[in-house]
């Protein structure tokens, strides 16, 4: 009786674990799919087939043609990229030091103000962001930082008002017990060490989960970078200058070597993401159960 | 230091009347160099040798005066001028070639620094204050040194929020007053300074919000509005709930490759956004492969107009939504299921519940606590959902029989963008954003004060 009972109880598990797996390759081939033809398109040969937008995906011929074309100089597609880098590379490290000292002063001081400041931010976070283009173009071109300048402009313009996402930095610092402040107090250190020797030590995930999603937002952003370099090809990141290619010149094989300066773009960022996964679950889990 | 937290709760006018007492008292009681500390900022502290404190009291004193003169109070005499002589503009114009612009964003800058000044100068009254009370119990000042070295220290929080303060109210604060207050002028195309100046037109802007005749906004705000909350409703639940099924999927017992499944997701949020949102868009082009080959098959005879249909243009983007949305999600759900302790389901089991039953009972209810506020901010994050909407359609299908440009799919937030970078019609966009903030500060308000896990800030330390 029991027996028999086991068994079909593990067939019917059986059965419902194929459903599951066939369910999840579906779900991987739709997941896939758009990734899938964006590397096939780069590999159209640009010189025998059209490089606009076809009707098949495999290409009848690879070739590396729309790769060539990106390194041949004819577009700036070196200096965008090399922009988009370093505007990634510079903002990923202020905005983490500006982000964990928000966060460590709001966790572990007890200040005039600190509840009113924290409610300030977070009404001034419901306006929408690109409510202030107008006025922030403005007053970057008062220093010279729009257009030719754009580059540090944007790195400013991302880091200037990133103090006010600490909100996931600081849930962790709070987790971190109090008393070891204390004790380190005890022993003499001052606010200052316990914050560079004591916390940041401990706040490892949380320092590379910070620095991770500011690397990455840079490499998205379309808004202020196309607002702000506004009509100077050189001071373009990846993202709004390939974006011209599928809006306006896709006809004219722009569109395969958008694929391709896709695909360029899409590595480094997708294999540094991979590599610091971890870091980054444990963000954002952290982040959604605190809110 | 513990009592200071409690200031928070005092009514403000309450705290206004207790300040002006004081400062009252200080003067009455206070000795000659306090009270000559009233017009020069800083004596009494640099009297009594507190140099450090006493030179940046009155550093702060001499700037205001010299911006103020050299700078701000041209501008502050303007800005009323720009309120009430509308009429006198062109006169104006000729004459002095005056630039609203420049009027309207130094005159607030002039207004915040002035209160700056005075929150300063109301520092400086306390600081004489606790010095002379200091000194008359028999007790030492503290050293300009021990003052240098408490800013690593007890005034840590200063010297950590200083820069970050500063960087906020530049591009964040200052910004945001400034567009708020154009939403109440006729700033736009036909009056760009300095050739053309721009003056106070009251309510005029929300005027025309609310109008429905043919020019005006009102029906397509409407449209815009309704498609905002519908949108931002089904990109948030749907991916709520099949991020949460793909992670139980996952989760399950006896599937093997967990990671694999889970990397392969993963992937949505690796690739920038624009990248794989552009690709999608031109797969469901005209043009694209999915029409290309329906049409090789001979299933549709003509390209499905996945774009330039209304609806199916809004059914496509919260679909491919879920595309974007479902990894994220699935991470999130993944590390808090296995949270859920397991005898609860154990036992759930022994009395005999089914799966769906356990699901209902257990997870759901664990999840929704647990994630509340997280759908929240997902929520509000999806009514400000800028890329997807703008890489995929760019608000498009756009139609004569909406104003201002907007197309079907445009959000607030992206006919904001198009207002303010296509038409230039910056009042307008300036009266959009104010409605963004509204409707995300009353979605929140009403959400936060009805989720059950609201808690307590310091529980968690």
């Amino acid at each position: 009786m029991k027996e028999k009972n086991y068994a079909s109880m593990s067939r019917k598990r059986a059965i419902g674990n194929f459903f599951a797996y066939l369910l999840l390759i579906l779900i991987s081939i739709v997941w896939l799919f758009p990734f899938f033809g964006l590397i096939m398109q780069s590999f159209r040969s640009y010189s025998s087939e059209y490089g606009g937008m076809v009707d098949y995906i495999i290409p009848k011929r690879f070739s590396l043609d729309n790769y060539r074309f990106l390194f041949s100089g004819e577009t700036n597609f070196l200096k965008w990229y090399g922009n988009t880098v370093l505007i990634a590379i510079v903002v990923a490290i202020l905005q983490t030091v500006i982000v964990l000292c928000v966060s460590y002063a709001l966790s572990r001081m007890r200040f005039r103000g600190r509840e009113l400041l924290m409610r300030f931010w977070l009404i001034l976070g419901m306006f929408p962001g690109f409510l202030t283009m107008i006025c922030m173009y403005f007053l970057l071109k008062q220093f010279g930082l729009t257009q030719a300048g754009a580059v540090p402009g944007l790195i400013l313009v991302y880091i200037a008002s990133c103090g006010m996402g600490y909100y996931v930095c600081k849930g962790y610092f709070d987790t971190i017990p109090k008393a070891l402040d204390e004790a380190a107090r005890i022993d003499g250190a001052t606010r200052a060490q316990i914050f560079v020797q004591m916390i940041i030590p401990l706040s490892k995930p949380i320092v590379i989960y910070t620095a991770l999603v500011a690397f990455m937002a840079p490499w998205c952003d379309y808004i202020f970078a196309s607002y702000v370099a506004f009509g100077h090809d050189k001071s373009y990141n990846v993202a709004v200058a390939m974006t011209r290619w599928v809006w306006t010149n896709d006809y004219q094989g722009y569109f395969t070597r958008f694929c391709a300066g896709g695909i360029l773009v899409a590595i480094p960022v997708t294999i540094l993401f991979m590599c610091l996964q971890k870091y980054y679950v444990e963000g954002v889990t952290g982040g959604a159960v605190k809110g | 230091m513990a009592g200071k937290n409690k200031a928070g709760g005092q009514s403000a006018a309450g705290m206004l009347g207790s300040n002006l007492k004081e400062i009252g008292t200080t003067f009455a009681s206070g000795d000659w160099k306090t009270k000559l500390s009233y017009l020069i900022m800083g004596f009494g502290p640099l009297m009594r040798g507190q140099i450090v404190k006493g030179l940046l009291f009155l550093g702060a004193q001499i700037a205001f005066i010299a911006y103020m003169i050299g700078f701000g109070g041209k501008y502050l005499s303007k800005i009323t001028t720009l309120g009430t002589v509308a009429t006198q503009k062109i006169g104006r114009k000729t004459v002095y070639g005056d630039n609203s612009f420049l009027i309207l964003l130094f005159g607030i800058l002039t207004i915040i620094i002035i209160g700056f000044f005075i929150l300063v100068w109301r520092m400086n009254l306390r600081e004489n204050l606790v010095e002379e009370t200091l000194l008359k119990q028999g007790k030492k000042l503290p050293t300009n040194k021990k003052f240098l070295a408490s800013l690593l220290d007890e005034n840590f929080d200063k010297t950590l929020l200083a820069l970050p303060c500063l960087g906020i109210f530049v591009f964040t604060v200052l910004p945001i007053i400034f567009m708020i207050c154009v939403a109440f002028t006729n700033y736009d195309a036909n009056h760009q300074s300095p050739t053309n100046l721009f003056t106070w037109v009251g309510l005029e802007n929300f005027k025309n919000l609310f109008s429905f005749g043919t020019t005006g906004f009102g029906s397509t705000f409407i449209t815009v509005l309704i498609w905002t909350l519908v949108w931002a409703f089904f990109a948030t639940f749907i991916d709520y709930f099949l991020g949460l099924a793909v992670a139980m999927l996952i989760n399950k017992k006896g599937i093997k490759f967990k990671k694999l499944w889970r990397t392969i997701l993963v992937l949505t949020i690796a690739v920038p956004q624009f990248v794989s949102l552009l690709y999608i868009m031109k797969m469901f082009g005209n043009d694209g492969i999915v029409n290309g080959y329906l049409m090789k098959w001979g299933w549709i005879s003509s390209p499905i107009p996945f774009w330039t249909n209304p609806t199916l243009a809004r059914v496509m983007i919260i679909v491919i939504n879920i595309w974007v949305g479902i990894p994220y999600l699935m991470l999130i759900a993944t590390g808090l299921l296995m949270n859920i302790p397991e005898d609860l389901y154990e036992s759930a089991r022994i009395d005999g519940a089914n799966p769906v039953q356990m699901f209902f009972k257990i997870t759901l209810p664990y999840m929704l606590f647990v994630t509340g506020p997280f759908l929240l901010t997902q929520f509000t994050g999806n009514l400000n959902n800028f890329n997807v909407i703008y890489l995929l359609t760019q608000g498009r299908p756009q139609s004569m029989k909406l104003t201002g440009n907007a197309g079907y799919t445009d959000l607030l937030v992206t006919w904001l963008y198009k207002m303010t970078v296509t038409d230039t019609n910056y009042k307008m966009a300036a009266v959009i954003g104010i409605m963004v903030f509204i409707v995300t500060a009353v979605v929140s308000l009403i959400v936060y004060n009805t989720l059950p896990s609201v808690k307590d800030e310091e529980g968690f330390q």
